[in-house]
């Protein structure tokens, strides 16, 4: 949207003279304006051309392909072949079920983690900044870490006869002699673990912005603390609300890393991305991994409109 | 005006049906202490129920925070808040039957006009809140913007919300924190008329914080000059402005001459003190101090000049003579600054009635004022040690 319109409003621009000198030299002007804004949006726009439309179209080309006649393993022939979503959405619906489900769940145990921690680094410390810059770096600091190292290592860290694994049976958290890692809880554990700086950074902003003399305001005006959060910095922090569940939920919903059995899944835990990894690399059925990513998307895109216009933020889409 | 009133006493009647008046304010012994400063040294403060009390002094001399202890806003260090004689110190701010008019208003910008003036009463459970916050908009003439967000009205409107929002909820004690300090000179004054005329209509006891001394003495029944975390003085604005007792109040509120000198006589009904040659005198009933070194005070506009020496006469303090080194016209008067070798710089303010002397710069005159204008100050300005 952003680019369209500087794009169209560039050469647009600019006042248009009486006097014939003014016309030309305004005409050159804008023409130098239109040149400089060309320039400086091609890589941009070459960029999104190369390695955004084009997979994309290619995407929905091979989604739409049909087996070749011979059936050999991987070899396929241009089509319309609208089948395959059927097929897709009917043969993995319980991954496609899984995947969401997970990432709802993930989605609000991050909302429910890093509220509480991005309003007490954005509202408590900011009266001592060294503290709020030391404690803002303790929930960016997780990033220096290679996200599969990080996974890898809880993927050890709960494994059987690991001792926090003896302390969550102890505690009556997993059976005895049962197991974590493999389990879906396993995974919306690591899902949530993963993605709670993507939560957190957002919520921050908006927080740190907040104008603590509505708050007071608030309490003025018979509002208990409670009332002040529900009815005043709450709906205040919306923004960073609906900005932060939506780039955890959307990620989270494509993940495939989490829930591989490779890390802290199994084969009941697949989720879409799982799925799509299969049939690509393993069963190189390329129209059904494609069909299931296109099917994806368009899941993600109208479940995320839905939820930004009921959340009345729509300045942010 | 005349239709303005009589809408609004439509408007009050239906909003103030179950209006509870104000209650008296009592501040006992308060301190604040901050890391680092005191901000309230030691307050004792008494406002009656139904009073206009305002609060004036400089940046920083604890007004604001004495304001917010008494929101809740602050606890204080110790010393005791009580509001029509019940002990509210130890209560959270929602407890207290107190509204406040913030500087910065804070208004809600998330909620519309009309929710911002609700806020208060639907958190108390109040029948109607937004009936009762249309009536009230229309107290203060925005019954038309209802619907609006604050961040889409002017300056002017939005403390006219705010002030809704406050007064709607007919607390005990409004509280006022320089509501004015953003609005242009001539919205300042309407806002000043409607306020006054609105404390009069409730009867809602007012706490105002105010640097402004003419907004102050203007709308107050009583005025507090504090500075530096103390009460300097406190009293009715005519009491303050005539007798002030301290050299910071004689600056702060108006104008002041000042003199410096030692006590050379002393009677029953008057005290003198002699400086470099001249005579001063203040009656004893004026002065706050007899012996010693004091200070002596008068207003400029008490004073006059004189082209020729005045014949000295009993009640009259003769200065001079000296020069005329600034003339400044403001308009209704003019302002004469005259040096006086051994006494330093004079000001006199004449009326500019036309008829004023006609002086020039560098002229030689003589300044008089009668001794019942004279004020005797408890101190010594600052930069005047005692020695």
């Amino acid at each position: 949207m952003a680019i369209a319109g500087f794009s169209a409003g560039a050469p647009k621009g600019g006042s248009r003279g009486n006097s014939k000198g003014a016309t030309k030299s305004a005409l050159k002007g804008d023409r130098k304006g239109a040149w400089i804004a060309g320039i400086l949006l091609a890589p941009g726009l070459i960029y999104l051309a190369l390695f955004f439309l084009t997979p994309l179209i290619q995407l929905v080309v091979t989604a739409l392909e049909s087996p070749d006649p011979s059936y050999a393993i991987g070899a396929y022939v241009y089509d319309l072949n609208f089948y395959n979503f059927v097929d897709v959405a009917t043969k993995y619906s319980l991954q496609i079920i899984r995947s969401f489900g997970y990432a709802l769940l993930a989605t609000i145990f991050a909302l429910l983690i890093s509220y509480p921690l991005a309003y007490f680094v954005g509202v408590k410390v900011r009266r001592w900044p060294l503290l709020q810059r030391m404690t803002l770096v303790l929930v960016i600091a997780p990033f220096f870490i290679s996200f599969l190292l990080r996974t890898v290592a809880w993927k050890q860290l709960l494994a059987v006869g690991s001792p926090l694994l003896d302390v969550m049976q102890n505690i009556g958290l997993v059976p005895h002699g049962g197991y974590f890692i493999g389990t879906p809880a396993a995974v919306v554990f690591g899902l949530t673990y993963n993605f709670i700086p993507f939560m957190t950074l957002p919520l921050y902003t908006t927080l740190e912005r907040l104008d603590g003399r509505l708050l007071e305001a608030g309490s003025d005006l018979y509002a208990s603390p409670f009332k002040v959060f529900t009815k005043v910095t709450l709906p205040l922090s919306m923004p960073g609300v609906v900005s932060g569940t939506l780039l955890t939920f959307i990620p989270i919903a494509g993940d495939y890393v989490n829930a591989s059995r490779d890390f802290l899944g199994s084969s009941d835990t697949s989720m879409i991305g799982n799925m799509v990894d299969q049939d690509f690399l393993s069963n190189q059925n390329y129209p059904f991994a494609s069909a299931l990513s296109v099917l994806l998307m368009a899941t993600i895109l109208i479940l995320v409109s839905l939820y930004v216009r009921r959340a009345g933020t729509e300045e942010l889409l | 005006m005349e239709r303005r009133h009589q809408w609004r006493g439509i408007a009050l009647a239906s909003s103030v049906a179950a209006s509870s008046s104000g209650a008296a304010l009592e501040l006992k012994n308060i301190r604040k202490e901050f890391p680092g400063f005191t901000a309230i040294e030691d307050l004792d403060l008494k406002i009656n129920a139904g009073e206009f009390f305002a609060l004036l002094g400089p940046s920083g001399c604890g007004k604001t925070t004495t304001l917010r202890i008494v929101a809740g806003l602050e606890t204080p260090t110790s010393g005791r808040v009580f509001l029509g004689g019940e002990d509210i110190t130890d209560t959270k701010p929602h407890q207290r039957a107190v509204n406040t008019v913030f500087q910065s208003y804070a208004l809600f910008p998330h909620m519309t006009v009309l929710d911002n003036v609700a806020f208060g009463l639907r958190q108390r459970k109040i029948d109607e809140p937004l009936k009762k916050a249309q009536d009230a908009l229309a107290l203060v003439e925005l019954g038309h913007l209802a619907d609006r967000r604050p961040q889409q009205l002017s300056g002017g409107q939005q403390q006219r919300v705010a002030l809704a929002r406050a007064i709607v909820n007919r607390p005990s004690l409004l509280l006022l924190d320089e509501p004015l300090g953003a609005l242009d000179l001539k919205l300042r004054r309407q806002m000043q008329i409607e306020l006054k005329a609105i404390q009069i209509e409730v009867g809602l006891t007012f706490l105002h914080v105010t640097h402004d001394q003419e907004e102050a003495m203007d709308m107050a029944d009583t005025v507090a000059v504090m500075n530096k975390g103390r009460i300097e003085q406190m009293g009715a604005p005519e009491a303050l402005y005539d007798r002030p007792k301290t050299a910071f109040v004689s600056k702060f509120l108006g104008q002041s001459n000042l003199f410096v000198g030692d006590v050379v006589e002393s009677n029953s009904n008057a005290v003198s003190i002699n400086l470099n040659g001249n005579k001063i005198t203040v009656p004893v009933a004026r002065a706050e101090k007899t012996s010693g070194k004091i200070a002596i005070g008068v207003r400029p506009e008490k004073a006059q000049f004189h082209e020729s020496a005045p014949a000295a006469e009993a009640g009259i303090n003769i200065l001079g003579p000296g020069e005329i080194i600034d003339i400044r016209f403001t308009g209704v008067s003019n302002q004469y600054l005259i040096d006086i070798p051994n006494i330093g710089e004079v000001t006199v303010f004449a009326q500019n009635v036309g008829k004023s002397p006609v002086v020039e710069l560098g002229a030689k005159v003589w300044v008089s004022f009668k001794v019942e204008h004279a004020f005797g100050l408890a101190d010594l300005p600052v930069g005047t040690e005692e020695d």
